[in-house]
C-alpha cells in the first residue's frame, strides 16, 4: 500500500485517538501532580437564616475565595509532586498497620479496601465467566438447531442490559422484603437482610456481574467452535476419547487464544468495577477503586472537588491494569511472534 | 448520588407550558430553571409556568450542576433553586446577583422573614424552611400508653417498649445511607451534645467529648433499625412509614405531606409530628434549620433578570401555597399550618433553638469527611476514638488540597 493511502486510512483514527485518549490521559497525568487552590480571604461576613417567625442572624468569620474584576475565582496552581499519590496510597498508615500485623486497621484504608475489593472481584469473576460462557457455548451448539436461535437470543439478554440498570434490578429484588429476600425468607424461615454485610453484598456483585458479563464470552466461544477442525474431533473419537478428553485435549486448546482474548478484555472491564457499587448502595461496606475516583470527583454541597487525588487515582487504576494485563498480553506476543516464524 | 441521578432522570421533566391559566400577567422572555426535584419545586415551578414561556428542570442533583450552569456566560439557568447547603459555591464564586431593587419593585408580598440578607444585601428568597423532626405513629404510641418522646434517650425507651410488643418489623427508621445522609445525622447530633465543628484555625474539633457522645447516640438506633440501614434514605424512610414497617424516625418535614398521601400510604392520620428530639435534656433540638429558595442568575442581561424575578414572584405567591399547602412549611403569605406542619414549628421555635447548618466552605468538606469514614464505625470495623481519629485525618488532608488549611 502506498503510504499516501495508508495515512489516509489511518490519520482519521489515530487523531482521534490523540484527541480522545490521549490528551485527556496526559492531561490527567499531569493535574496528579498538581494542585489548583482558590485564593482564599478571611472576612466577616452577616448571614440572616428565616426561622419560622422571625430571623436569626449571625455574624462570622468565613473563608472564601477571593474574586477577580470580572467576578471570576482566582486560582493557583502549585507543582506539589507525589503528596496527591501520597494522599491517597496514606503509606504511613499502611506500614503502621502491616507492623502491627493487623488486617482490619489495614481495610481501613480507603485505596486498600477498595484494591482488595476491586482485585478479588475482577480475579474470581474471571475463572466463572470463562467457564459459564464456555459452557453455555457448548449447550448451544449441541443443542437442535431448531431451538438454537432462542436460546441465543435468550442467552445473549443480560448482555444487552445496561449495567447500571442491571444492577439497579438486582438490589431492588433483593433489598428490604424485596421479592427474591422475600422467598428466601419464605423457604429459611429467617429474617435475611442482604444489604446488611459486607460478604452477602459481595456474593451478589459476584453474582451480577458473571451473569451480565457470560454471554460475551458465550457469542465468542460459540464462533470459535464453529471454527474446530472435525477431521481431528472425529479422530479423536475413533480413538476412543471421552467427551470430556475432547473438550480437553481438542477444543480448549483450540479456543485458548479466544480465552486469552477474553481475559484480557474482561480483566480491563473489571478492574474499572463501578457500578454495581452505585447500585447496591454499597459504599458503606465495600467500595472500588472507580467508585474511590468518583467519590473524589463529586463536589459537595460548597462546590470543593478534589480534582488532584482523583488523577492520583486514576493513575494508580491505570498502572493497575497494566500490571493485570502483562501476563496475558505476553502471551499473545509470544503466539504472534511464533506464528510469524 | 449517583443512584438518585439515575433514578430521576425521568424526573427531570421539562415542563414548557401553553397554559396562561392564572397568571396575572403574559411572560415574554424566555426563562429557565434549576432546582430540586420535591414536592414543593414542583408546585412552584407550575405555578410560574402559567405565565408561558417558562422552563422548569426539578433535579435532585441540582447540587452537582448548578455551580458550573451558572459560572456559564450567559448563564445556563435565569433561576435557581437552592437551600442554605447549596447556596455556598454560588455565593463563593459570586454567580448571583443582589435582589434589592427587584424586591422592591416586585415583592410587596414578601415578608421580610424570607429574604436571605448576606452582608446586607438581598441575596435569595427563602420560600419554605426544612428540618429533621420525629415523626412518629401516635396509634402505636398511644396503644403502648408511651408519651411523645422528646429526647433521643426517651426516643430508645419508647422503641424497646415498641420492640418488646412486636407490632411494627422495627421500632425505629433512620436515614443512615452512608455519605450525605449518614454525615447529616452527625451533623444533627453533635452540636445536640453541645459541640463545635470548627476550631478558629480552620481545623476541625469533632474529635471530642461532644463527638464520642454523638456517636455512641447514633449506634445505640442500630439496636432498633432495619439491619440495612447504611443504604436507607429519605425516600426509603418514607416508604417504611407509609408500608406500617417502622413506628419512629427523624425524617424531613418535607416527607410528612406524603405520609397522608391515600395513593402510596397506609397510615393516613396515623403519623404524628413534634420537634426532634434532645440529644440532652436542656439542650436544644438535635437538628439543623434548613431553608429553600430562589437565587437569580449574575450573568444574564438585567431585562431577564428583571422577568425571572418577576415569574418566580409569581410562583411563590399566595395562590400557589392555598394550592399545595401541606406539600411543604411555607414561609410565603397564606400559608396555613397544619397538623403535619407542628412537629417543624415546634423544633424550629424551641428554645434553645437548633443551629441552621452551618454551610461553609470547610463544612462541605467536613460533611465529606464524615460521610465516608461513619459507616465504619457503625458496621462495628472501628470504635468511635479511632473512627473520629480518622475523620479529623480526611477532613485536614482534603482542607490542605482544597486550600482553607495551610
Amino acid at each position: 500500500m502506498k503510504f499516501r493511502t495508508f495515512a489516509a486510512f489511518v490519520g482519521p483514527s489515530v487523531f482521534m485517538m490523540l484527541l480522545f485518549i490521549a490528551a485527556p490521559l496526559i492531561s490527567v497525568f499531569i493535574q496528579s501532580f498538581q494542585v489548583t487552590q482558590p485564593i482564599l480571604e478571611q472576612v466577616e461576613v452577616e448571614t440572616c437564616t428565616p426561622g419560622f417567625l422571625t430571623q436569626t442572624c449571625t455574624t462570622e468569620i468565613k473563608t472564601v475565595p477571593v474574586l477577580d474584576d470580572n467576578g471570576k475565582t482566582i486560582t493557583e496552581t502549585r507543582w506539589v509532586g507525589l503528596q496527591s499519590y501520597k494522599n491517597v496510597l496514606q503509606m504511613d498508615k499502611f506500614w503502621a498497620a502491616v507492623g502491627n500485623g493487623s488486617w482490619n486497621d489495614i481495610m481501613q484504608i480507603d485505596f486498600w479496601k477498595a484494591l482488595r475489593f476491586t482485585l478479588s472481584f475482577t480475579l474470581l469473576t474471571l475463572p466463572l465467566v470463562i467457564g459459564v460462557g464456555l459452557a453455555i457455548a457448548l449447550a448451544v451448539n449441541n443443542a437442535t438447531r431448531a431451538i438454537r436461535g432462542p436460546i441465543i437470543f435468550i442467552s445473549l439478554l443480560p448482555f444487552i442490559i445496561t449495567p447500571v440498570i442491571g444492577s439497579l434490578s438486582i438490589y431492588w429484588l433483593f433489598v428490604g422484603d424485596g421479592i427474591l429476600t422475600a422467598m428466601m425468607e419464605r423457604w429459611s424461615g429467617q429474617n435475611i437482610s442482604m444489604f446488611a454485610q459486607a460478604w452477602t453484598i459481595e456474593l451478589l456483585m459476584y453474582f451480577y456481574r458473571v451473569w451480565h458479563v457470560a454471554p460475551f464470552a458465550f457469542v465468542i466461544f460459540y464462533a470459535g467452535l464453529q471454527t474446530v477442525n472435525m477431521d481431528t474431533l472425529e479422530s479423536a473419537v475413533i480413538d476412543g476419547a471421552s467427551r470430556w478428553e475432547r473438550l480437553r485435549h481438542v477444543i480448549v486448546p483450540h479456543l485458548m487464544p479466544l480465552i486469552v482474548f477474553i481475559a484480557l478484555i474482561h480483566l480491563m472491564d473489571c478492574y474499572r468495577v463501578f457500578e454495581e457499587i452505585v447500585g447496591f448502595r454499597s459504599q458503606a461496606h465495600v467500595i472500588s477503586l472507580q467508585w474511590l475516583t468518583y467519590d473524589f470527583m463529586t463536589p459537595d454541597d460548597a462546590g470543593n472537588r478534589a480534582i488532584s487525588r482523583a488523577s492520583a487515582s486514576a493513575m494508580l487504576t491505570m498502572i493497575g491494569i497494566v500490571f493485570l494485563l502483562i501476563l496475558p498480553l505476553r502471551r499473545t506476543w509470544r503466539d504472534h511472534k511464533g506464528s510469524a516464524h | 448520588m449517583f443512584l438518585k441521578r439515575i433514578a430521576l432522570a425521568g424526573a427531570v421533566s421539562l415542563m414548557g407550558s401553553a397554559a396562561f391559566a392564572a397568571c396575572s400577567y403574559e411572560n415574554e422572555v424566555p426563562i429557565k430553571s434549576l432546582s430540586a426535584g420535591f414536592e414543593a419545586w414542583k408546585a412552584v415551578t407550575d405555578a410560574m409556568a402559567e405565565c408561558g414561556n417558562f422552563q422548569a428542570e426539578l433535579d435532585q442533583e441540582f447540587r452537582t450542576k448548578q455551580p458550573a450552569a451558572f459560572e456559564a456566560n450567559p448563564s445556563l439557568y435565569q433561576i435557581g433553586g437552592v437551600s442554605n447547603g447549596t447556596i455556598t459555591p454560588l455565593l463563593n464564586a459570586g454567580t448571583i446577583r443582589p435582589l434589592d431593587d427587584l424586591v422592591e419593585k416586585y415583592g410587596q408580598n414578601l415578608s421580610p422573614n424570607q429574604l436571605i440578607r448576606i452582608n446586607g444585601e438581598i441575596m435569595a428568597v427563602a420560600m419554605m424552611v426544612n428540618t429533621q423532626h420525629l415523626m412518629y405513629r401516635s396509634d402505636i404510641l398511644a396503644d403502648l400508653g408511651i408519651a411523645t418522646p422528646t429526647t433521643w434517650d426517651e426516643v430508645y425507651a419508647a422503641a424497646d417498649k415498641i420492640k418488646a410488643a412486636g407490632v411494627v418489623d422495627y421500632p425505629l427508621g433512620a436515614t443512615m445511607k452512608s455519605g450525605w445522609n449518614l454525615a447529616q445525622e452527625f451533623v444533627n447530633m453533635y452540636p445536640g451534645h453541645g459541640g463545635q465543628f470548627f476550631n478558629d484555625d480552620n481545623t476541625t474539633a469533632v474529635n471530642s467529648d461532644a463527638g464520642l457522645a454523638a456517636l455512641a447516640t447514633m449506634k445505640k438506633a442500630l439496636e432498633y433499625t432495619d439491619p440495612e440501614v447504611l443504604v436507607s434514605d429519605s425516600t426509603y424512610v418514607q416508604q417504611q412509614f407509609q408500608q406500617g414497617k417502622i413506628a419512629m424516625a427523624n425524617l424531613w418535614a418535607s416527607r410528612a405531606g406524603a405520609m397522608n398521601d391515600e395513593a402510596e400510604s397506609q397510615v393516613v392520620g396515623k403519623v404524628a409530628m413534634s420537634a426532634a428530639p434532645k440529644a440532652t435534656a436542656d439542650g436544644a433540638p438535635a437538628t439543623t434549620l434548613w431553608w429553600d429558595g430562589i437565587v437569580i442568575a449574575k450573568n444574564i442581561s438585567d431585562e431577564e433578570a428583571d422577568a425571572a424575578f418577576r415569574l418566580a414572584m409569581e410562583g411563590l405567591d399566595t395562590e400557589m401555597v392555598s394550592g399545595a399547602n401541606d406539600a411543604a412549611i411555607w414561609l410565603v403569605s397564606g400559608y396555613q399550618p397544619t397538623d403535619i406542619a407542628k412537629g417543624a414549628i415546634e423544633t424550629a421555635t424551641a428554645n434553645p433553638a437548633p443551629p441552621a447548618y452551618p454551610s461553609t466552605t470547610q463544612m462541605g468538606l467536613l460533611h465529606t469527611a464524615l460521610g465516608n469514614e461513619l459507616p465504619a464505625f457503625l458496621t462495628g470495623e472501628r470504635d468511635a476514638a479511632a473512627t473520629l481519629v480518622a475523620i479529623e485525618e480526611a477532613y485536614t488532608t482534603s482542607a490542605k488540597e482544597a486550600g482553607v488549611l495551610k
